[in-house]
């Protein structure tokens, strides 16, 4: 018991400053690429993670301390788990769940319904084509289908909090399917 | 730290009407019709204390006339002679151009006031048709040229004139050097002259809406992080929240008569229309589909909304009574229709047409139900009628920019209106008819 405290005293300060570290280089990435949101979603990211970060729980059923031999740490910054995809991508007018989004959904509700006191901002957006509150409405739609499924894995619904940004936050700037591809999508904000 | 992270994200900034003016919209022909009427705008004598007049009125006014389509006003330089008062107008040298319609003035200084008279001559009767006589102080002259313009336009076509109007519309601007982007809601002159800054915030702000006095917007800002409705008055720059249920709060549209928002709540699930009453807040909920329902717009009699829902699958156009009932289809051309807006007559309904994966902008005529689309890019949107309801002004992609763009009803006349600065422009609304200055 006193080894695990220990243990913990080091690994929490070390999961906090990976939070602290890698995040906002990861900010300025996406920035530079124009490929993510703005800074402001990155940075509320951040801060939520880093509350995160702080508890124990989380701390203590991930890696380090069973000696897995794996990444040590939260799996929410493990960049090999499918909870560093923090995205789904959607069809033109449609709030289906496409089929290479139900691994990152799973996941990310498995990630949920284990630590039931961490919650999380499930964002919709839509891309610029058609009208701008109609595409608020079909963002919103996006973020309840990827809700539904996650409490139907278990979830609490107090743990997510649905919002739609609708097309007024592209993560892709340009005017073209390709950019449209990348806006159609949900983003889980931890 | 948290607290301090949010004030600085939230920080935004308003700005009363009475702010630094700057430029801010150029407003170009890109088609004209063929025909358009020759009228002579001589420029107006001057009296004053300075060597120049603070403003060249006629040139406001010739600009606005041409910028209408309809006229085509004479060269300076093509003037044989340059009348300032009625004795001094000789019918023969207009005749002789081959302009119809002749326009002189006088300005005079009197103080910290200015006289602005013009007379409007039809030169082939050789008869005066209109004339008046206006006083102003210097920061009103533009907008005396605006009302000038108005009563030339009415007296020729028999239309009432919309220059002494306002514009309000969105920007979104990426600062490269702090890398932030700055979403701002500004109003303008309906010559895109004298902008000003209404709201800035680093979240988006999206669908101002007028208010039938023009005294007011009611807009979508995100700066809570989330999408809740605000009215704020355009001169004195209070404002105050009206709408933050939980989800989406949007799409607030005035009752003619001032006293009511319609707008579109998610509040019971997902989007439906829904009527606040301003001054109480009460709400009546008009809608019952888990299709979404949004973009209200009121017939100008008040008592039908029509609006967007995709409740047979796609996004097409209903209308519904205030008081509620069954939605009613209206547009059964085109796989989505969005975004509807009465015209001012309630004749017709300007909307966002999506076919084949271009968004244009289309015209329903109510009585016979014949659809006309009338512009012919691929992402146009936001289309809204000036309040004499001869053109709409609408957003558009033009060279990877947004860009504001007007189209008169006919289709005929085009116009492109390009921000004097980087970013995209978006989301422009026409403002009601302003009360004629009374000094």
């Amino acid at each position: 018991m006193r080894a695990l405290t220990k243990a913990l005293a080091i690994l929490i300060p070390v999961a906090m400053l990976w939070g602290c570290s890698t995040t906002p280089t990861t900010t300025d990435d996406d920035m530079t690429a124009g490929a993510e949101t703005g800074a402001e979603t990155m940075s509320s990211d951040v801060q939520t993670g880093a509350i995160g970060m702080g508890d124990v729980d989380s701390g203590v059923e991930v890696g380090g301390v069973e000696g897995m031999g794996g990444f040590v740490g939260d799996p929410l910054q493990d960049p090999a788990s499918l909870l560093s995809m923090r995205t789904v991508y959607f069809d033109f007018d449609k709030s289906e769940i496409r089929s290479d989004a139900r691994d990152i959904i799973e996941a990310h509700a498995r990630y949920l319904s284990g630590n039931p006191s961490t919650r999380i901002v499930v964002e919709g957006h839509a891309d610029e084509r058609g009208t701008r509150e109609y595409n608020l409405g079909l963002g919103e739609r996006r973020a309840k289908s990827v809700q539904q499924i996650m409490t139907l894995l278990g979830v609490s619904s107090s743990q997510i909090e649905m919002v739609s940004y609708g097309e007024e936050r592209p993560a892709a700037m340009g005017h073209d399917e390709d950019a449209w591809a990348l806006n159609r999508r949900v983003e889980f904000i931890y | 730290m948290k607290l301090s992270v949010h004030l600085i994200r939230l920080l935004f900034v308003c700005f009363a009407l009475t702010g630094v003016a700057r430029a801010g919209l150029t407003i170009d022909i890109t088609q004209g019709v063929d025909g358009a009427s020759p009228i002579a705008v001589v420029p107006f004598g001057w009296q004053g204390p300075s060597m120049n007049a603070p403003q060249d009125i006629a040139q406001i006014i010739s600009d606005n006339l041409q910028r209408s389509g309809l006229f085509a006003p004479l060269s300076r330089s093509d003037m044989l002679s340059r009348p300032q008062t009625g004795e001094q107008v000789n019918y023969r040298d207009w005749r002789l151009l081959g302009t119809p319609s002749l326009v002189i003035g006088r300005l005079s200084a009197a103080g910290d006031q200015f006289k602005i008279q013009f007379q409007l001559f039809d030169v082939n009767r050789g008869a005066q048709l209109v004339g008046y006589s206006f006083t102003a102080p210097e920061k009103d002259l533009r907008r005396i040229a605006h009302q000038i313009s108005d009563i030339i336009y009415e007296t020729l076509t028999g239309e009432k004139g919309a220059f002494n109007t306002r514009l309000t519309y969105i920007t979104s601007k990426h600062w490269q050097s702090n890398n932030t982007r700055w979403y701002t809601l500004f109003v303008s002159d309906s010559d895109g002259h004298d902008q000003r800054m209404v709201i800035r915030s680093k979240e988006p702000i999206m669908s101002p809406a007028w208010s039938p006095d023009g005294r007011k917007l009611a807009y979508v800002s995100f700066e809570q992080r989330r999408p809740m409705i605000y009215v704020q008055d355009v001169f004195t720059a209070q404002r105050e929240r009206v709408s933050a249920f939980k989800g989406i709060n949007g799409a607030p549209a005035w009752s003619p008569d001032g006293t009511r928002l319609a707008m579109s709540l998610s509040k019971d699930g997902n989007s439906e229309l829904y009527i606040m009453h301003v001054a109480s807040g009460k709400l009546q909920r008009l809608t019952h589909h888990r299709g979404i329902d949004t973009e209200p717009s009121w017939s100008p009699d008040g008592r039908n909304l029509v609006f967007t829902s995709d409740r047979g699958g796609r996004p097409q156009i209903y209308k519904i009574p205030v008081h509620g009932g069954k939605p009613k289809r209206l547009t059964f051309e085109g796989r989505y229709n969005a975004k509807p807006s009465y015209s001012p007559d309630g004749k017709r309904i300007v909307m966002v047409n999506g076919e084949n994966g271009n968004f244009r902008i289309a015209v329903l005529e109510l009585e016979t139900g014949i659809m006309q689309i009338l512009t012919k890019s691929r992402l146009d949107e936001s289309p809204s009628f000036a309040p004499n309801g001869s053109m709409i002004i609408y957003a558009t992609e033009y060279l990877n920019r947004g860009v504001l763009a007007a189209v008169s009803v006919d289709g005929r006349v085009q116009q492109r209106i390009a921000l004097d600065e980087d970013g995209d422009a978006r989301e422009p609304v026409w403002g009601p008819f302003l009360t004629v200055n009374k000094r």
